[in-house]
């Protein structure tokens, strides 16, 4: 088993006190971002990734990845005791965690959200430690033809598969690659859509695009009402904490089913947010008790959010093997290794071995040392939420400004971050969904390459793209997902046609 | 924090249906600067180079028009939805009263330097929303960019616009 080795290798380099260090620093500033409205996953990292750029990059990824998982763990503490989805993954767990709460079951449903949430990411890793290997491996045969497929195919299945209007996902998902397109162009030297100003020769930087759209444009959002807390006061106490786990261990089916849920939207493009909602309805559909979901039931808590988690873990393995990453705050952490100038992709495994076993294995302690952490310390983040939004506001409008800032060191950025943040006020409002956009504009300019790169091969041929069975059927798959807002609906009439049939 | 909240029925300022051809309308507009410029660039072959600069842009223009024709359409032709408010007054009132002062602070930023804006902001922001005195506002405020100040000018090294009061400083 080479991977039992490199992996024990990767907890040599997880184990370093600096790395240790860095790992508890992360999780606890993730669970904070995950507590608090305004920040979250993607964000966050976005924001501190600046800070990191001294540091080496092993060290740097443990911490960024450690952020990821806090911001996971933290998103349930608001939605079970203050209703309140400190991310979008954990609306699900409101639906039943908060009346927990309300009931005076507040410790129960946090100790079965903490659990799960453990659960979910311990199945993601040990799939990523035996899966990511082997994609690798296999993904050293791509040529560019099957890179373009396999990015085609990851954007197509945000059309197929996203909740959003499909047109408005290919509204938002263009404007993405558009924004990517602007600058520089590296293979002809030409200057694209600057108009000649100067400002806009950089491009447009994605950390300044995901600051605005996520940061200042959730905090426009949240401004709109006013903010009013009614908090449930929480404490974990160790009896309670057993007798839940005890309690726990009926719904291993659940978690299972969540899991394979999680790592399949987590691997795919869909990511937590879907996955939570989906694993929530199988869950409910399932159950003997799915009449009581949403009133308060254990089982409600177990599925989202070990499907939120598993989903959020795995994201990271299309990222590794692929550089394709399954979702934003993936594709933030795929900007830093292109800052520290690690090229994502199978070649990754065997150039930076070091680099990526010590990541899988932080991904094992990291999940370990977040659990304890919000076991423990579950009231001190609670009382974040109790500093008055008045002051958590602009402190925070202060540190996104700060990360938009650093990146390029520009403050035409900071322009630049608040112009997105209304336009991500303006389409979480008419539900455009943002996850395309940014992924667009991470990966617009390698999608290009990799199409311009086929394109020469083939001397402007497109049947390039099903030259062979697998670009084909990688390709093929695509086309699928792109028109399924299409074939869907005629696919499930056709099942009731064949159902009323057979009745 | 205000206790009077937007009820649905609240005066709308701007409804759903206006604020979708609104943005269906620039997202045409974005699209029409992205094909004009990949016209001047060359759409077409490159001898050595495979596909021209504007190629891809094109193409992505192109979609950009016809996915937000496409919902400009739809929005159009629903003529019962869509009436519901995008934003009341009350609520469009909240939101320009955190942008306005954001703009000003990143444009007093751009002048004075960071650390000093950043203190105006927190204490002006907690002032209006808060009503907080200026016994607390001064504190927290200076303790925030303080705080700020050593951890990015000292220890990540990190950094950030300063003025003149912190070239007073030696900095």
């Amino acid at each position: 088993m080479e991977e039992i080795s490199s992996l024990f290798q990767g907890f040599g380099v997880a184990l370093q006190p600096y790395n240790l260090a860095l790992m508890a620093l992360g999780i606890v500033l993730g669970v904070i971002i995950g507590v608090l409205p305004g920040l979250g996953g993607a964000n966050g990292v976005a924001i501190l990734l600046p800070l990191t750029f001294s540091m080496p990059p092993t060290s740097a990824i443990i911490m960024l990845s450690c952020i990821y998982w806090g911001a996971l763990f933290g998103g349930a503490i608001t939605s079970i005791l203050f209703n309140i989805p400190g991310e979008p993954w954990s609306v699900a767990t409101t639906f039943d965690g908060y009346p927990m709460a309300q009931q005076g079951r507040a410790g129960e449903a946090l100790t079965a959200a903490f659990t799960s949430s453990f659960v979910g990411a311990l199945f993601a890793v040990i799939v990523i430690t035996f899966l990511a290997p082997l994609v690798a491996k296999f993904a050293l045969r791509f040529g560019p033809a099957e890179f373009f497929a396999v990015q085609f195919l990851t954007f197509a299945s945000f059309v197929g598969m996203g909740r959003a209007s499909p047109l408005k996902t290919i509204a938002s998902m263009m404007l993405g690659f558009a924004l990517a397109a602007v600058g520089l162009d590296i293979v002809t030297g030409q200057l694209r859509m600057t108009y000649g100003t100067t400002e806009l020769l950089r491009g447009f930087e994605f950390l300044v695009a995901v600051i605005g759209l996520f940061g200042i444009g959730e905090i426009l959002t949240t401004m709109e009402g006013g903010l009013s807390l009614k908090g449930v006061q929480a404490r974990l106490q160790l009896n309670v904490v057993l007798q839940t786990w005890k309690k726990l261990a009926q719904f291993k089916l659940t978690a299972f089913r969540s899991c394979l849920i999680g790592c399949w939207l987590g691997i795919t493009p869909g990511g937590a947010t879907p996955a939570s909602f989906m694993s929530y309805g199988v869950a409910k559909k399932m159950s003997k008790n799915g009449d009581r979901f949403g009133k308060g039931e254990l089982e409600g808590v177990v599925a989202p959010e070990t499907a939120a988690h598993a989903a959020g873990t795995s994201a990271l393995l299309p990222m590794l093997t692929l550089g394709i990453p399954g979702s934003p705050t993936a594709a933030v952490l795929l900007g830093g290794l292109l800052i520290w100038g690690l090229q994502p992709g199978p070649l990754l495994f065997i150039e930076h071995k070091e680099f990526v076993w010590g990541l899988i294995a932080s991904m094992y302690l990291g999940n370990v040392a977040g659990f304890i952490i919000v076991l423990t310390c579950v009231p001190l983040f609670a009382a974040i939420l109790r500093i008055p939004f008045s002051i958590i506001t602009p402190v925070i409008m202060v540190v996104c400004a700060i990360g938009a800032f650093t990146v390029n060191n520009a403050i035409f950025d900071v322009w630049l971050m608040v112009l997105f943040g209304v336009i991500g006020y303006v389409f979480n409002k008419l539900s455009y969904p943002l996850p395309p956009l940014v992924l667009a504009l991470v990966l617009g300019d390698m999608a290009e390459n990799s199409f311009r790169q086929s394109m020469l091969l083939s001397q402007g041929s497109l049947a390039i793209f099903w030259s062979n069975w697998l670009v084909g059927s990688v390709f093929g798959l695509g086309v699928i997902m792109l028109l399924w807002p299409l074939i869907g609906p005629l696919v499930h009439r056709a099942s009731l046609l064949i159902r009323d049939r057979a009745a | 924090m205000e206790s009077d909240r937007d009820t649905p029925s609240g005066d709308a300022l701007v409804s759903v249906r206006t604020m979708e051809i609104v943005v269906t309308l620039l997202f045409i507009a974005a699209g029409t600067v992205v094909i004009i410029d990949s016209l001047r660039l060359g759409i077409g072959w490159n001898e050595h180079e495979g596909p021209a600069s504007g190629y891809f842009p094109f193409y992505i223009g192109v979609i950009m028009m016809l996915a937000s024709a496409g919902i400009l359409i739809r929005t159009l032709l629903a003529r019962e939805s869509g009436s519901e408010s995008f934003v009341g007054v009350h609520a469009a009132r909240q939101v320009v009263l955190v942008l306005v002062p954001l703009l000003a602070y990143v444009g007093v930023t751009a002048l004075i330097g960071f650390y000093v804006a950043s203190a105006i902001y927190i204490a002006l922001f907690m002032r209006y929303f808060g009503r907080y005195g200026w016994t607390l506002n001064v504190p927290v405020a200076t303790g925030v960019v303080a705080l700020l100040f050593f951890t990015f000018e000292r220890w990540f090294l990190v950094p950030l616009p300063k003025g003149p009061i912190e070239a007073y400083f030696g900095y």
